[in-house]
């Protein structure tokens, strides 16, 4: 039989507001623990929240580019549960009028656009940060628990979406494409590591061509869009195997742990939680005029999904899809306006650029395009110093475009030749068919021409003279 | 000069304070005087402030709104040890006037009660007669100022708690329109219907405190921007259209001296010219006890949640997180909260959330809106505040719906959000009588307009008759 995935996902993204979501609290990372708080956040007795307008308004935002209705009212709710973590006992959250529903995200692919329907996206408060404390650092045999509530009550964004999702690739390329575009709104760092951007995947298996939804699991924890697809393929394939042999899935979380990539369940969940959901007493529904909504639409630009496809007419689709997720192709798009070739300047941002670790906003397009064109003539070394050198201030490609990269054979070919007479032993091997040996070769010439021979016509004459 | 704190009022306290005639200090001494002599009988009060800084006139304070730096119990044995970190609005409001906070009076347990009996800490006593409970929650700010131990108060009211312990021990309380006070620092118990107001020994000093504490808190996003309040001076109730709802004033239970004293008010406001008509709220007085005790509960059970033994209060060791917040809540909570969050709970569980909490709503909406109507041709709505007079203490303990249906006049227009006041309108078998004013949304002026005038003629003298 053969067997269809179905993913959705749950992403939760951090808002970078000045504020938290309903005290006056700094929203910061890296404060000392529990420096960041007040009565409201810790929940002192009397303490009453008041929302972040800024907040409301990014979520707005989000919303907007996700192409969701935006609610004329929404309203906050009491999500009730014990955990230490959760100092009222409930989270301030979004139940049934959330502020944005019903939209949906475009993911490019080779083939075409995959479109991925977005149940919602809701504000809330996030919790506090509770420290296992146990020597392996890991929930498991966790001795004692502390509390730092810096995190406590900095606003969170929650987006759900539709099971749309039917195989890991897909499902990595919306989160990759769902992290750029808030980035791009400036409206959280979406950085992994630090858990600015954490997502939750549930996946079920049916036969394919049927719709029905079977039971499914919860794989939280991963820490980066690649064990996040290692983590479904994984999953799927546990389930296909336990259907295969009969089994039932049962419905459970599993914790990913990149470190050793399997996926132990940490508990199960076989009956819902009761949240015991109500409205926020404490707060009035949030009622967004049109004229906001329209002001927030207006500062929209054409978002990271629309420009990959466009992008994509021009380059390859890989191209597009590595630069807009990247965050480089504005920079690309001012290369190819400056003279660069487009395909050669996409290759030498998605590959030396991004190897260099340099912020593309601090480059001078004109210089790197300099540059770029270049390539081919100018020594190895010249080019990977520029390089190197892009994004600092003041800088001019014109003293590297100098050096000229050696292409004469007259000049080459008695080096070539005599490091063929210094290594009889491999030249024998290469001329009995061991080819792989052609790049000890070049690799020998380019050192002892200082990288500034031409590295194709290295390639050419090391052939010819062998 | 020998300060009568029995018949002070705190207009002439301020006057004198002002004029320099009494020194503030010299003031504040005379009430401790006062709380020393009489309070080892009444237990009005918690926690008595030895010394509390300001220029002006002392005030009694409910114990459960958060005073910095002052005990905060809220009767509670899980906040025994609590003392907050900050003020409460309606604090800071009454500093900024040079109040001096005197003391934390005594309250039902998180203000669940009709008798102050749900104390952890042990009743208040009513001080017309001891053996009789003063009226709750608020009955420790009741007693406090019917015998003179404070020349006023704040207290807080969900169903009833100021106007009711107001009725039982024969002065003024003010439960004003919902939104119009902060409830910002007040240990919450039902979010949707709470409000802090004044408790005073006449109209005006009522009018007064309201101006003091109320007005749009930054902190609080349901307050709204208040009327100026227009402290009452007229005597006369020309063109005044009073209405009286019949099932608010012929509901079983009602004493016959209760009706006997709010009908001859009734006859003395038609004789100071207001017209007097009989009107219904069919709905409201049915359905009203029955849906308080949905709602509120439901949003107390999320309320009380944050009393877990983590960050303050009580906390009670376990072998992980789930026995200790058990244990703590165990034993810190008395029977009525921990009924309380059991019905609360209840109400808003998956499956019956819709029965219970969502259909209550849905009550509410009818009885705001039963109200509403009756404004249009009215501009106060009249009924006894409590259906007896006080009871004596350990009489309904034991049967909590009876205990309940002492608020069965004053929740209805709770739930509205509606202003309502009581002033004292005479005696049964020789204790007060209370009489209950409601008025429209934001509509507190005319209240105070209209029992500054029937107060005048009525003639009540609030010093209890054994104190006298």
């Amino acid at each position: 039989m053969t067997w269809e995935p179905v993913i959705g996902l749950e992403i939760h993204v951090q808002l970078k507001t000045e504020t938290k979501m309903f005290c006056r609290c700094r929203n910061g990372f890296g404060g000392e623990p529990n420096s960041q708080t007040c009565p409201v956040c810790l929940a002192f007795p009397g303490a009453l929240p008041v929302p972040n307008r800024r907040a409301i308004e990014e979520t707005i935002k989000l919303g907007l580019a996700l192409d969701c209705t935006i609610a004329e009212r929404a309203v906050f709710h009491r999500k009730n549960y014990f955990y230490p973590d959760n100092p009222k006992a409930y989270q301030i959250s979004q139940y049934d009028e959330p502020l944005c529903a019903r939209g949906h995200l475009d993911v490019p692919t080779e083939d075409g656009v995959t479109r991925i329907g977005i149940t919602r996206a809701h504000l809330e408060e996030d919790a506090a940060k509770n420290v296992h404390v146990a020597a392996s650092g890991r929930i498991h045999g966790a001795t004692a628990t502390l509390v730092d509530f810096n995190r406590c009550g900095t606003p969170l964004v929650e987006i759900v979406t539709e099971p749309d999702i039917h195989d890991a690739e897909t499902a990595k390329r919306f989160l990759q494409l769902l992290r750029q575009t808030v980035v791009e709104l400036e409206l959280s760092d979406a950085e992994l590591e630090h858990g600015s951007m954490r997502f939750d995947v549930n996946v079920s298996v049916r036969p394919e061509g049927s719709d029905e939804l079977r039971t499914r699991t919860e794989l939280k924890n991963m820490n980066s869009f690649n064990f996040a697809a290692k983590g479904i393929e994984r999953e799927i394939a546990r389930q296909i195997r336990i259907y295969e042999d009969g089994g039932v899935v049962e419905q459970e979380t599993l914790h990913f742990d990149p470190v050793h990539e399997e996926s132990p369940p940490l508990r199960s969940k076989e009956e819902a939680q009761d949240y015991r959901y109500f409205p926020e007493p404490d707060l009035v529904p949030v009622e967004p005029g049109r004229d906001l909504v329209d002001r927030l639409r207006g500062t929209l630009q054409e978002l990271p999904g629309a420009r990959i496809t466009r992008i994509a007419e021009t380059l390859s689709f890989y191209d597009a899809d590595v630069l807009v997720t990247g965050g480089l192709d504005r920079l690309w798009a001012s290369l190819v306006d400056a003279g660069a070739d487009p395909k050669e300047a996409a290759n030498v941002l998605a590959n030396q650029f991004v190897a260099a670790g340099i912020d593309p906003g601090t480059v001078d397009a004109h210089e790197l395009a300099k540059l770029v064109s270049a390539r081919a003539e100018i020594p190895r070394a010249a080019f990977d110093e520029a390089l190197a050198k892009v994004g600092e201030p003041g800088f001019s490609a014109d003293p590297y475009l100098e050096q000229k990269v050696v292409a004469d054979t007259a000049e080459l070919d008695p080096i070539i030749q005599r490091i063929i007479d210094a290594n009889p032993a491999q030249a024998d091997q290469y001329r009995s068919g061991k080819e792989g040996l052609l790049g000890f070769f070049v690799g020998r010439v380019m050192k002892e021409t200082g990288g500034s021979a031409d590295p194709r016509v290295v390639n050419e004459r090391v052939r010819a003279l062998l | 000069m020998t300060l009568d704190t029995l018949r002070l009022s705190a207009e002439e306290a301020n006057r004198l304070v002002s004029d320099g005639e009494v020194s503030s200090d010299e003031l504040y001494r005379a009430y401790l005087a006062a709380i020393g002599e009489r309070d080892p009988e009444l237990h009005a009060f918690l926690y008595v402030c030895e010394n509390d800084s300001g220029e002006g006139i002392p005030i009694a304070i409910k114990d459960v709104i958060g005073t910095r730096g002052i005990p905060t119990t809220a009767g509670s044995k899980i906040l025994e040890s609590y003392i907050p970190v900050y003020d409460a609005t309606v604090i800071a409001n009454c500093r900024k006037r040079g109040l001096r906070v005197i003391g934390k009076t005594n309250t039902d347990e998180f203000a669940m009660g009709s008798s102050t009996e749900n104390s952890a800490f042990g009743p208040s006593h009513n001080p017309w007669d001891p053996s009789r409970v003063p009226g709750g929650s608020g009955g420790g700010s009741a007693a406090a100022v019917s015998a003179g131990l404070a020349p006023w108060a704040l207290g807080s009211d969900t169903g009833g708690s100021i106007k009711q312990p107001a009725a039982l021990c024969g002065h003024v309380g003010l439960r004003p329109t919902y939104g119009t006070v902060s409830r910002y620092g007040v240990v919450a118990f039902a979010s949707s219907l709470d409000q802090v107001g004044p408790v005073a020994r006449n109209v005006r000093d009522c009018a007064f405190l309201y101006s003091v504490i109320s007005g749009r808190d930054e902190n609080d996003s349901t307050t709204v921007d208040v009327p100026a309040v227009e402290l009452p001076t007229a005597e006369d109730l020309k063109g005044l259209r009073i209405g009286v709802p019949k099932e608010m004033n012929g509901a079983d239970g009602i004493e016959d001296g209760v009706t006997a004293a709010v009908q001859s008010a009734l006859e003395l406001a038609e004789s100071l010219g207001a017209s007097v008509e009989e009107c219904s709220l069919p709905r409201s007085v049915d359905y009203g006890v029955a849906c308080y005790y949905l709602v509120a509960p439901a949003e107390a059970s999320a309320n009380l949640a944050r009393y877990d033994g983590v960050r303050y209060g009580l906390r009670e060791d376990g072998a992980d997180f789930r026995e200790m917040v058990m244990k703590t809540r165990d034993a810190g909570f008395g029977d009525e909260p921990k009924r309380r969050i059991m019905i609360g709970a209840y109400a808003l569980s998956a499956g019956y959330y819709d029965a219970y909490y969502g259909t209550a709503q849905k009550v509410r909406t009818v009885i705001k809106r039963e109200h509403d109507e009756l404004f249009e041709r009215f501009d106060v709505l009249v009924s006894p505040t409590s259906p007896t007079v006080a009871f004596p203490i350990g009489a309904k303990i034991d049967d909590p719906v009876a205990m309940y249906m002492n608020d069965v006049l004053t929740i209805p227009s709770c739930m509205a959000g509606l202003p309502g006041l009581n002033i004292p309108c005479g005696l049964s078998e020789g204790l007060p009588v209370g009489l209950q004013l409601i008025g429209p949304q934001l509509g507190e002026n005319t209240i105070f307009r209209a029992a500054h005038a029937l107060e005048q003629a009525i003639g009540f003298d609030v010093v209890p008759e054994r104190l006298r």
